[in-house]
């Protein structure tokens, strides 16, 4: 059987009392019955950014740490467990918050949404052209046959006049040649 | 650093702490606001030379009374909200009550004096300088008791930073009645509240900024 939260109140509040006077066995057995209510109760909470459980985690648990002078026996433990957790949570997300309002220029408009991506695109086809061009054919056509228009390998190799082991040879060149070239242009 | 290592380490630092010290860290600053606080006062403005060679009117007392009071449940109330999840409860009842004294004090001279006699009650003859000065003289104070409160663990950070300028203006108010030629209720009920109002609005703004941990 699970114990109450009175019972897990009671056990936890004494456990930090013998940490207040300073029993390491206590703190450590006090921060380890903390840890897995604490995690469960940031990830009840941060549903969607999971990542942020353990960091958060640990963070509390060194805040806990840091303000262990705060804690006052008249107090329930659970209620100062609570306002510490809340607040480093809150704080977490107020500073994401802050930090996404600086990765989304306002000042741009929205309508660059719209005209940024068919020029992008059109681009990224014509520097993939223009590298294509300076490879071999025995690389080039491969690559344009398989990889861009879609053809089997055996078609490739029939259009080509190549042997199938040769196509798969000159895409798998091809692509490593254009790759070096991608890097060099940077 | 995974987690129980994390525990590991921190159960290894569990030094024995000092239960009290949100009260000792709150009164220590309180201390040091008040000392620094007279002395300001002492150096710009003097003391009031009646103090001392004359019997002081019974306003003065109520004067000394009522700011000493604001400041002992500022102390109070500070220490407390620098414990996360206290709520200031009694505390607020304990700031409350020098007001509602001093202010139904006033509102008995008002109703007792000629009506000719009640504005120059109420704005005295320095009512320009008191809510100033009061504020000037809190400043060593509102940094020493930010301070105090930096140390604790405080988890609603605006009603914090005003607990803390409370106590600021409370002490600055207690060094300035020693220079205040002011007696009257209602004068105490308006300009002296207004220039303790004043760090406790400073306190309210920049806690959130100042008092994150």
């Amino acid at each position: 059987m699970k114990p109450s939260p009175d019972a897990r109140e009671a056990q936890l509040r004494e456990l930090m009392l013998a940490a207040q006077d300073g029993d390491a066995a206590a703190y450590g057995g006090f921060l380890r019955q903390l840890t897995p209510f604490l995690r469960a109760y940031f990830r009840r909470r941060l549903q969607n950014r999971p990542d942020d459980v353990e960091d958060l985690l640990q963070e509390t648990l060194i805040a806990v740490h840091n303000s262990r002078h705060t804690y006052d026996p008249s107090q329930p433990v659970g209620a100062w467990l609570h306002a510490i957790a809340r607040y480093k949570m809150v704080d977490l997300l107020r500073a994401q918050a802050g930090r996404e309002a600086l990765h989304d220029p306002l000042d741009e408009d929205s309508a660059a949404l719209f005209t940024d991506a068919e020029p992008a695109a059109a681009e990224a086809r014509r520097d993939l052209r223009v590298l294509l061009a300076r490879l071999p054919d025995r690389q080039r056509l491969p690559i344009e046959y398989v990889k861009i228009e879609g053809l089997s390998v055996a078609e490739a190799a029939q259009r080509t006049g190549l042997s199938e082991p040769a196509v798969k040879i000159g895409v798998h060149r091809g692509l490593k040649a254009l790759a070096a070239l991608i890097r060099r242009q940077r | 650093m995974r987690t129980d290592e994390l525990v590991a380490a921190l159960a290894a630092g569990a030094e024995p702490v000092d239960r009290r010290a949100p009260l000792r860290r709150m009164l220590l600053a309180a201390g040091v606001g008040l000392a620094l606080a007279a002395a300001l006062m002492l150096a710009l403005l003097g003391p009031n030379p009646e103090l001392g060679r004359a019997e002081m009117p019974p306003m003065f007392w109520v004067k000394l009374c009522f700011a000493g009071a604001v400041a002992a449940a500022g102390v109070l109330a500070a220490a407390r909200m620098g414990r996360p999840g206290a709520r200031l409860g009694g505390a607020a009842w304990l700031a409350g009550a020098p007001f509602a004294v001093l202010w139904l004090l006033a509102l008995l001279a008002l109703l007792a004096a000629a009506p000719e006699q009640r504005m120059p009650a109420v704005m005295g003859s320095t009512w320009q300088a008191c809510p100033v000065n009061i504020a000037l003289l809190s400043v060593p104070a509102f940094a020493a008791a930010l301070w105090a409160m930096r140390g604790l663990a405080p988890t609603r950070l605006r009603l914090a930073g005003a607990v803390a300028g409370l106590l600021a203006g409370a002490l600055a108010a207690l060094a300035y009645s020693l220079h205040c030629p002011e007696m009257t209720a209602p004068f105490i009920g308006l300009w002296y509240v207004l220039g303790m109002l004043v760090p406790t609005a400073l306190g309210a703004a920049i806690g959130p900024r100042l008092l994150r941990w």
